[in-house]
């Protein structure tokens, strides 16, 4: 066997399980509903301007409210604007923002709590408190307070975000490594003399990514949840572009003359977040985690 | 059993402690005070100089926060800057309303999750569980605003049942929120139901795997004694604690709630005070949910010890 | 004694839907039958699926199993095909089981008289009135202390021992007519063993009960049964009486597991019997030993050979069983020591103590020192070059917590690890030398732990050969696959995970990493403990090779005494962290002097028809050591009173570096030797 040949074996066994995963997951309903949800979306954020029927802040002063037809596919809002193409495009600021700053939360989070897993001692102690602090506190509050002093810019909503949603990961990245720092492989790493920086890298990343991975995609779907939960509340986009959160708060107003606004983002935002979760639960069964026990918020 | 009783508490008294630091600073660190919400156009040069030395405001930071914390330790949590009344009392209306929709959603959400985590744990993977799990995902993770949207529409424009909205002042007596608490309620107790029956789902499935009950029903013993005496007292267990981080989810998630149904409650009045910048409101109200929460956790610690013969008597057995 | 078939398992098939929605057999075509007041042996390796056979003798079927075909009969009914309500009598009430690891069987939340008061009341033989009388009763008859005191108990207040009885104990309540044990003693300690399967044994006289008993350990099985079944594969290969399985058995399997397994009296390495039984829906259409078998020949693997019966009785699945007899059972392979001289003390343990006990929050403030009696303490032992020293003990014996302050993972309380020229070892990891580092290197017991499930074997070896010789790239591979092929596996092994290993493969995939950094010292913690007796036969004799080749120094613990005897130069016998007996294995194991050592070796149970071990030692699980006086002292069978308590016990040197920690001089020790502990340790092994 020469060695040229063997790089590609050799990859095989970690791509091999990548792929064992994520066919794991198709092998699930939940799972191909889920993903295919979650891709539709990130591709519907990313490319709808190319393709929506109409200009969103076109108002159409003939057409306010006005259900349904051939023009308005999915009727109009108060201001005359085409339900269809806000639709479209009212997940995109959601979406991109909480898109970035789950990744940076599931990062500083991660590691931050695996090495307080490793580490222990006095600073462990310590920052759990205050980690506890924290967690005490609503998020709605947490978020309040930053938005009304920074103001809702993108520069302000993502390290906001993977601020406050880092703060739970580094408990369940620090749970899981403390389950794999005491197991034999890792002793045997200490007792061979690897630093704690190499034992980091070489026993605990992979091991302690599984549990990672699923709590990314819990992660994501509570921040798209606080996303839009501010929005609704006049507290995030601001008007002129579509949002969903935005769109159903206004609809509300006339809801009882003309409910069809309502409709197409409550349906847009339900799916997103529900193939998300339908994902991290394929996710979480291929990677034989159990999610129920995983912390609330 | 009494030194890890101290010792928890003492953990929480810490961690409610670090809260109010945390509460205090972030407060602190945000443009304007007391004054600037009090005078608000008129908030510059000597007026507000005035307003600052006669609050107090013009004092070191570390000064304010122990007198601030002393206070509320002693249940005087301040006065509001947007007008002039006791925060005491004004969060006390309120903080009564949250705990009446709390109340409702918990006595309604526990049993129901409970009985539904047994009832798909014990019928695993069959059709009853598959749908019940599917519909607790729904449940669980669309937005409170969203599920509240479109109960209002069907349940009060469409069907005209119930009102969509609270309309009672934050004094009214309790009874005046019926019927109109019925939706906010049904709201919360979806998501909560949904969060505690997963968990007792996956317990009840791990307990009925287990080899004391294999061991059981090769004894002979009856499903239902097998169910009741065998796996359920275990099972149950873990569901205490699953519950205490519900009910602090609750405490964040009722201010959305609140928020949608004009409910007048703690949530309700959070944000109407960050809005305003009633900086103390924020404060007293932010700490009540903290010291809440911590509370309910430490509660739950000790109730899952005393249920659990393992950890109760640990220290009775060693030496 | 024996009279009509109660238990009746007929052309019995059960299996699972594999990944790829294939049907894969986990028990294939099983025909047993079990008489009243007869007791049967199940003996099989990990996958035999004898678990299943025995579960299936209840009617219970775990999670994912389903019937293939056949009948599992009790008492003339199918249990496989009975309505729930019917099982449930049958259950506990006529047939019941005796789990393994009681701890976990019985209910965490509820009192055990409680869990007793339960299997009375169900199978309604006591009135109501009676329970708590008999409670008491079940209680004495399995010989538990105080059954008052036991019944208010919840089971983790118990010792595993303790436990186990009271298993024993909810499967008498029932007053069945057949009993079922799955591996009862497999986790105890020695002692705790014996005194469980004393008791097994005397119940199955005393009370003429059919009893199945299921287990791995031939030894436990000659111990209580008079007719024993071998399964391999999921099949029965052999079914005879016990004396001629356990002698001169006629399958060829059989044979090559009684090689395979250690003795006391034999100091040779046992036979290893290579490769490994196929996985489930895996076999071939032939017989499912031919890989391993000494004696195939072409035809074995095309046809499938029945189960014939045999002219002496009994039956046995092999078309050559006629030639089985050549195949040696009792032929210990090559002697594993080296002989008697050894070079330069390589480390030396002196005064060594070790504590766990941490300091609390209070002591911390008081500046107070960590209270309570130290987990390992006054062990001086003295390692010379090139030498196996083994430490045996049960558990708590503190002979782990020893390996791993010699390998720095626990820093000493007390005294000094001196190692080769250099002094005194710093204590923990980060203070030593590489050098240091890379000479002494620990092999841990379980594979599935010690090696990174996420890694492959290239991965697993690049870890020392990096770190220690900084090699990569081509040089980095020859000289992984070079040490693949020292511990008999192939290149090709490298791309794998360890998840695609067989339990053997994964140790030995462990041995390679230690031996990787060219160690002088290496440590093996229980490293055959996790392994089936066939595999571990392989496992010590590559560890014995190796050290041939390379003059490594082991230190090798066990609490196997047998695997100990194959391998060691020299024993340490440790009882709760104090050092009770050190010396040549030859010495030791044939004159056991100190009392401990005598009881231990009295415990052990040989796969001979017959074999009775010697309980001396009550089996009372202690918490942590006495303070003062012997280690021994609440459980010696020879305590001499006052001196045992308040002293600690003197060295008395028995010649050629055998020493003895006793109060009770050493002539005395040598000659006044509880006879039958000696006969059972001593008995030649002849071909």
């Amino acid at each position: 066997m020469s060695a040229g040949l063997t790089a590609p074996v050799a990859m095989t066994a970690r791509t091999s399980r990548l792929s064992a995963v994520i066919r794991e997951m198709l092998s699930r309903p939940s799972g191909c509903i889920g993903l295919f949800l979650v891709i539709a979306h990130v591709a519907l954020a990313l490319f709808s301007p190319f393709f929506a029927p109409f200009d969103f802040k076109a108002m159409n002063a003939n057409a306010i409210l006005a259900p349904p037809d051939s023009t308005h596919w999915l009727g109009t809002d108060q201001l005359g604007r085409d339900i269809l193409t806000r639709t479209i495009m009212g997940g995109r600021q959601a979406i991109l923002v909480t898109a970035i700053a789950t990744p940076l939360a599931v990062a500083w989070g991660g590691l931050l709590g695996i090495y307080l897993g490793l580490a222990g001692g006095r600073l462990d102690d310590i920052l759990m408190r205050v980690v506890d602090a924290f967690l005490a506190l609503p998020w709605i509050l947490k978020m309040l307070l930053m938005i009304v002093t920074f103001g809702t810019g993108v520069g302000v909503l993502v390290p906001t975000l993977a601020f406050f949603y880092g703060i739970p990961v580094i408990r369940i990245a620090r749970a899981a490594t403390q389950n794999i720092v005491a197991r034999d492989f890792v002793l045997a790493a200490r007792a061979r003399g690897h630093s704690r920086v190499s034992i980091m890298r070489r026993e605990l990343f992979g091991n302690v990514l599984d549990a990672l991975m699923v709590e990314g995609a819990m992660r994501w779907s509570w921040m798209l949840l606080a996303f839009t939960s501010l929005s609704f509340l006049g507290f995030g986009v601001s008007p002129p572009t579509p949002d969903w959160g935005l769109m159903i708060a206004d609809s509300r107003n006339f809801m009882a003359i003309a409910p069809w606004p309502a409709f197409a983002p409550v349906i847009a935002l339900s799916s997103l977040i529900i193939g998300i979760n339908l994902t991290a639960d394929a996710l979480a069964k291929a990677l034989g985690i159990d999610r129920a026990q995983a912390a609330v918020h | 059993m009494l030194r890890i009783f101290i010792h928890r508490l003492l953990l929480g008294i810490a961690t409610v402690a670090i809260v109010s630091g945390i509460i205090f600073a972030a407060v602190e660190a945000l443009p304007g005070d007391a004054c600037t919400a009090i005078l608000q156009r008129d908030a510059s040069g000597e007026r507000l100089a005035n307003c600052r030395r006669e609050l107090g405001l013009d004092r070191p930071a570390v000064t304010r926060y122990v007198e601030w914390a002393s206070g509320a330790v002693r249940g005087d949590l301040g006065i509001s800057a947007h007008n002039n009344k006791p925060i005491a009392s004004l969060v006390g209306d309120r903080l009564k309303n949250t705990l009446l929709l709390a109340g409702c959603s918990l006595a309604l959400g526990i049993p129901l999750a409970l009985f539904l985590g047994v009832l798909t744990g014990l019928r695993r993977d069959r059709f009853s569980d598959l749908a019940l799990s599917t519909i607790a995902i729904f449940a669980m993770t669309i937005p409170e605003f969203v599920t509240a949207t479109v109960l209002i529409f069907v349940f009060s424009i469409w069907l005209s049942w119930v009102p969509g909205i609270v309309t009672a002042s934050a004094s009214s007596p309790l009874s005046a929120f019926f019927p109109g608490i019925v939706l906010p309620v049904i709201v919360l107790t979806m998501v909560m139901t949904a969060h505690i029956m997963r968990t007792v789902r996956s317990s009840v499935i791990d307990v009925m795997s287990s080899d004391y009950v294999q061991m059981a029903t090769l004894k002979g013993v009856p499903y239902r004694q097998i169910v009741f005496r065998h796996a359920l007292p275990n099972a149950l267990l873990p569901a205490i604690n699953v519950i205490a981080l519900t009910v602090g989810w609750l405490l964040g998630g009722v201010v959305v709630v609140e928020k949608v149904f004009n409910y007048p409650g703690l949530g309700h009045y959070m944000i109407d005070s960050i809005s305003d910048r009633d900086l103390p409101v924020v404060q007293a109200i932010a700490l009540i949910i903290a010291t809440a929460y911590v509370g309910v956790n430490l509660a739950a610690d000790l109730l899952a010890m005393a249920f659990n013969p393992r950890l109760r008597t640990l220290k009775a057995r060693s030496p | 004694m024996t009279g009509d078939v109660l238990i009746d398992v007929q052309n019995l098939s059960i299996g699972f839907t594999g990944r790829s929605g294939k049907l894969l057999p986990v028990l294939r075509n099983i025909d047993l039958g079990v008489r009243r007041g007869e007791s049967v042996g199940i003996v099989g390796e990990s996958g035999s699926g004898k678990s299943t056979l025995a579960l299936a003798m209840m009617g219970y079927l775990k999670h994912g199993l389903r019937v293939i075909s056949g009948q599992s009969l009790f008492g003339g009914r199918d249990l496989l095909a009975m309505p729930s309500r019917d099982l449930q009598r049958i259950r506990g009430g006529k047939i019941a089981l005796i789990p393994q690891n009681s701890g976990q069987s019985l209910s965490p939340n509820l009192r055990v008289g409680a869990q007793l008061t339960e299997s009375l009341a169900l199978h309604g033989k006591v009135t109501s009135s009676g329970i708590p009388q008999r409670v008491t009763e079940l209680l004495q008859q399995v010989r538990l202390p105080d059954p008052a005191a036991i019944a208010i108990r919840y089971p983790h207040e118990l010792s595993g021992g303790q436990q186990q009885r009271v298993a024993i104990a909810m499967a008498l309540a029932g007053d069945p007519e057949a009993l079922l044990l799955d591996e009862p003693t497999t986790g105890l300690d020695v002692t705790t063993q014996a005194h469980i399967l004393e008791l097994l044994s005397d119940i199955a006289v005393r009370l003429n009960k059919a009893m199945v008993y299921v287990s791995h350990d031939l030894g436990a099985i000659a111990r209580v049964c008079s007719r024993v079944v071998v399964m391999y594969a999921g099949e029965i290969v052999l079914d005879g009486d016990a004396t001629t399985v356990l002698t001169n058995p006629d399958h060829p399997y059989a044979r090559g597991l009684l090689a395979s397994i250690p003795r006391l009296g034999n100091p040779n390495l046992p036979m290893a019997l290579e490769g490994r039984p196929p996985p489930p829906g895996d076999a071939g259409p032939g017989c499912s030993f031919v890989d391993r078998c000494a004696i195939a020949e072409a035809s074995c693997r095309s046809e499938r050979p029945g189960l014939q019966p045999l002219l002496a009785g009994g039956r046995v699945r092999c078309r050559l069983h006629e030639r089985a007899g050549s195949i040696p059972t009792k032929r210990a392979g090559k002697p594993a020591s080296a002989g008697g001289s050894f070079g330069e003390p390589l480390v030396r343990l002196s005064n060594l103590a070790i504590s766990y006990a941490r300091q609390s929050l209070v002591d911390q403030l008081l500046g107070r020192k960590p209270q309570g009696v130290p987990t390992v303490d006054r062990v001086d032992i003295e390692i010379r070059q090139g030498e196996v020293i083994g430490l045996v003990g049960e558990s708590g014996s503190g002979k782990s917590t020893i390996l791993k302050a010699v390998a720095g993972l626990v820093g000493p309380a007390n005294g000094e690890i001196a190692y080769d020229k250099s002094g005194a070892l710093p204590a923990t990891v980060e203070q030593r030398r590489p050098e240091q580092l890379r000479e002494i290197q620990l092999i841990f017991q379980n594979p599935d732990e010690s090696l990174n499930p996420r890694h492959t074997i290239e991965q697993i070896l690049a870890q020392p050969l990096q770190l220690y010789f900084g090699l990569s790239g081509d040089a980095l591979r020859e000289r992984s696959i070079a040490i693949l092929e020292r511990v008999r596996l192939g290149a090709h092994y490298l791309d794998r995970l360890p998840s695609q290993l067989s339990g053997g493969e994964k140790q030995r995939v462990a041995i390679a990493r230690a031996f990787a950094a060219k160690p002088k010292l290496v440590l093996c913690d229980e490293v055959t403990s996790a392994l089936d007796v066939s595999v571990q036969a392989a496992v010590l004799d590559l560890l014995d090779q190796l050290r041939r080749d390379s003059g490594t120094t082991y230190v090798f613990v066990s609490h196997d005494l047998a695997v100990v005897r194959a391998l060691s130069d020299r024993v340490a016998v440790l009882y709760q962290g104090r050092l009770c007996e050190i010396g040549p294995a030859a010495a030791v194991y044939s004159r056991p002097c100190h009392p401990y050592t005598e009881a231990l070796l009295g415990a052990v149970l040989e796969p001979d028809p017959g074999a009775r071990p010697v309980l001396m030692a009550e089996d009372i699980m202690e918490l942590s050591p006495p303070a003062k006086g012997c280690p021994f002292q609440r459980r010696c069978h020879r305590k001499v009173e006052a001196i045992c308590e308040s002293m600690t016990p003197p060295q008395q040197d028995a010649g050629a570096g055998h020493i003895i920690h006793c109060h009770i001089p050493i002539g005395e020790l040598t000659s006044v030797q509880t006879m039958s502990a000696l006969d059972n340790v001593v008995r030649p092994h002849v071909q």
